[in-house]
């Protein structure tokens, strides 16, 4: 495949997590989603609620999408980051690289608070994803699925 | 691009459903959302046009189970099949880990099938990807109308490299979980070998 799989170790994630809370705090926001472009949630802080972040995640990538294929249009290579007003919720969303960090925050902030908050932390979740994306090239023959049986798949299809 | 998460045992893969126009991609994913128990599934978001075809996505995820305590996500998402939306529907290509491609059985839509299989491969390649390498099942829908074409003709037309070839009626729900164990075996497969 052209791509390969990310994969996230429990000490990433928990780094992860805390830069996200970290912004969270920083930026008053009500909800932090780190997203992988292709629409997978990668981590999440913040009230939750009974919000379907799955879905967010995937619209979020999808728009990302769409937006990156109207700058091409225009010969721009993409639009690095995305806002959304609402009347009460807004969201921002920040293209760090193959991630798309999504802020959504309401009258408690501010969109150039956010904007500010996320630039400021970009670098540094560049940086931990290009070293995940090295460790996942790297360990890639040691994943637990290296000697998964054709039983184990199968049992997946088997009515319980 | 699967996703694999150790902090909550998951692994995410994406697999997409293609086809042309009206050939019943929609239709398989509303079957399998409609048929999939509430804590499988989650919210199947459908981004439609007002006359209800598809504008640029639908997507839904699906809880397989777990395999060595890792639950097995899938993310099922459709493509806008009418030929004008070619730029958002190679959007949704990007990262895919399986695909299948949905053909409309019927005489009159051969050529359709024909084309939206060759802009597949066209698309596929601009992300580096070859349909020879990728997971991928085909479906010929709709077995159930009256001007069908007959099996071998289909297949002999549209099979590229001996894939599972599953005969359906997505409007009633045969064949759809066929497809979609079939695709998402060769992802985890290919996981395997990864």
């Amino acid at each position: 495949m052209a791509n390969s799989s990310i994969v996230l170790r429990e000490s990433r994630y928990h780094h992860i997590k805390a830069m996200l809370a970290r912004l969270r705090l920083d930026s008053s926001a009500r909800l932090v989603v780190l997203v992988d472009k292709d629409g997978q949630q990668i981590a999440v802080h913040g009230e939750l609620g009974d919000l379907d972040t799955t879905s967010l995640a995937s619209l979020a990538a999808g728009n990302v999408a769409a937006t990156g294929g109207m700058a091409k249009l225009i010969g721009e290579n993409e639009f690095p980051t995305l806002s959304h007003e609402g009347e009460k919720e807004s969201i921002h969303i920040c293209v760090i690289g193959r991630v798309l960090l999504l802020v959504v925050f309401d009258d408690r902030s501010s969109l150039g608070l956010v904007k500010l908050r996320s630039k400021q932390i970009s670098h540094e979740i560049a940086k931990t994803f290009a070293e995940i994306e090295e460790e996942s090239t790297a360990t890639a023959g040691a994943l637990p699925f290296a000697g998964i049986t054709d039983d184990e798949i199968d049992s997946l299809f088997s009515p319980a | 691009m699967t996703f694999i998460n150790y902090a909550s045992r998951e692994i995410n893969c994406k697999i997409v459903y293609y086809g042309p126009g009206l050939c019943g991609k929609t239709t398989n994913l509303q079957f399998i959302y409609d048929s999939t128990a509430p804590q499988a599934k989650g919210k199947l978001i459908s981004l439609a046009t007002e006359a209800d075809r598809t504008l640029f996505f639908d997507f839904m995820p699906l809880e397989l189970g777990t395999v060595r305590g890792f639950k097995t996500r899938f993310h099922l998402y459709t493509v806008p099949g009418q030929v004008f939306y070619e730029a958002s529907r190679k959007l949704i290509l990007k990262g895919v880990d399986g695909v299948v491609f949905v053909a409309d059985s019927q005489e009159e839509r051969m050529d359709a099938n024909i084309e939206s299989l060759y802009n597949l491969e066209e698309n596929l390649r601009t992300y580096g990807y070859e349909l020879s390498k990728l997971p991928y099942v085909l479906q010929l829908n709709k077995r159930d109308l009256p001007n069908v074409i007959p099996y071998q003709e289909l297949t002999g037309e549209l099979q590229r490299k001996g894939e599972p070839v599953i005969e359906a009626v997505a409007s009633t729900g045969s064949g759809v979980f066929d497809t979609l164990k079939a695709v998402a075996k060769q992802v985890l497969t290919e996981l395997r070998k990864s």
